[in-house]
């Protein structure tokens, strides 16, 4: 598995991560080294075909939280990536990412911050709208959560259009953050997600071609 | 019960997370002092404080399943059910969880409200953790309560960060102890 240099230099793709397909061919990294933990996570979640609308197969993440085995190991890979790299930063996005955020910050001892849908955090926030299919939605965060020069990860369950996470990268970044990764559970690389973070590196452990 | 009447009198943690958590006034509406615990979590000093101390108290009471209530409960949650090998299980609002669930219905000042549970969540039997951030009416908790026995766990305890000093001594929501940290932060 690669690991992030200091300088924040973008990995090339095809070493990003070691991922297994939830039909468990497993895909190696150009160094074929395979993380033993990653099938157990992958077939601990379970897929949900017509939710929440027709057509789309829902990846259930709620499986993996009961399976204690794969939530540690979920959680201990991205503890074993981030740890001592200089990250003071985890945000995660609503809902999913507030499971999966706290544990790895707590680890690695940086702050968590919690990034909201609209008018819930009580303080002054900043806000930053981004499009959904049909309409727009709004991500936001409290003001001096966090400082300018601080090196962040973003976490969210799952990436698939990649709107959300592209926003958040963009709040993080007006403020003066720097985000070294984003990092997720599970990719459906089929929704481009990946193509919104621009310059920014992306973290899967799972992908799924059920999208 | 709070933290202080339990073993925990004079532990400097608690003053920690006290002066960790703000206040914000009128919120959401005027007359309340919100209880703002996102700046406990920007302080990891203080967030370790709370999930040890709960960590510490649960670990040897055979618990195998955490249940934290959207979205405050999703972030102690979790590192709590990690710490004592329990697993999570997230009790959310109408319409989120996909699959089979139960829900059921609650009272809010002016309405009501319904909190949902998957129906795969729980094993009969099940010694169980409802974990939220804060405490008021408890009208939350007690919804917690009922799904986790509807499905046939044994609820041990409810825990929470902040908690009305109403929830001080014997006091039990539906029959089950109430674990509390600490009371509101005032305005400095």
């Amino acid at each position: 598995m690669t690991t992030i240099d200091q300088e924040n230099k973008k990995p090339p793709r095809s070493e990003l991560a070691v991922a297994a397909s939830l039909d468990s061919e497993i895909m190696a990294t150009k160094e074929d080294v395979q993380d033993p933990r990653i099938p157990k996570i992958a077939s601990s979640i379970r897929v949900i075909p017509d939710f929440p609308k027709p057509g789309i197969m829902f990846q259930d993440i709620t499986t993996l939280l009961l399976d204690t085995e794969a939530f540690k190991d979920t959680i201990d890979i991205f503890v074993e990536r981030y740890k001592g790299k200089g990250i003071s930063v985890v945000a995660g996005v609503e809902a999913r990412g507030f499971i999966f955020g706290p544990p790895i910050a707590l680890a690695i001892g940086a702050k968590f911050v919690p990034m909201r849908k609209p008018k819930k955090l009580p303080g002054k926030v900043i806000s930053e709208e981004y499009s959904l299919e049909y309409g727009t939605d709004k991500i936001e965060m409290h003001v001096g959560a966090v400082e300018p020069g601080e090196r962040a990860i973003i976490i969210d369950d799952l990436i698939a259009t990649g709107g959300t996470l592209a926003a958040a990268i963009r709040l993080l970044e007006r403020v003066g953050v720097t985000i070294a990764e984003c990092a997720c559970v599970i990719e459906l690389p089929v929704l481009k997600g990946r193509e919104k973070l621009g310059e920014t590196p992306l973290f899967i452990l799972v992908t799924s071609d059920a999208a | 019960m709070f933290a202080v009447e339990n073993g925990l009198q004079g532990d400097p943690r608690l003053q920690t997370i006290s002066d960790a958590i703000r206040v914000i006034p009128h919120f959401p509406k005027t007359g309340i002092m919100f209880q703002d615990i996102t700046t406990l979590l920007l302080d990891p000093v203080a967030f370790k404080h709370v999930v040890d101390i709960f960590v510490d108290r649960y670990k040897h009471m055979n618990i195998s399943l955490v249940a934290g209530v959207e979205a405050r409960g999703f972030i102690f949650g979790p590192p709590i059910a990690l710490a004592i090998g329990a697993k999570f299980v997230p009790l959310r609002k109408p319409g989120k969880l996909p699959g089979r669930v139960i829900s059921e219905e609650y009272e809010l000042e002016y309405g009501n409200d319904r909190l949902e549970m998957s129906m795969e969540a729980v094993k009969t039997h099940e010694r169980a953790l409802v974990i939220d951030d804060l405490v008021a009416t408890g009208g939350t908790l007690s919804a917690s309560i009922n799904l986790l026995e509807r499905a046939g766990a044994e609820v041990v305890e409810c825990a929470c960060v902040v908690g009305l000093p109403k929830f001080k001594g014997e006091c039990r929501l539906k029959g089950k102890p109430l674990y509390v940290l600490v009371e509101p932060s005032q305005l400095d």
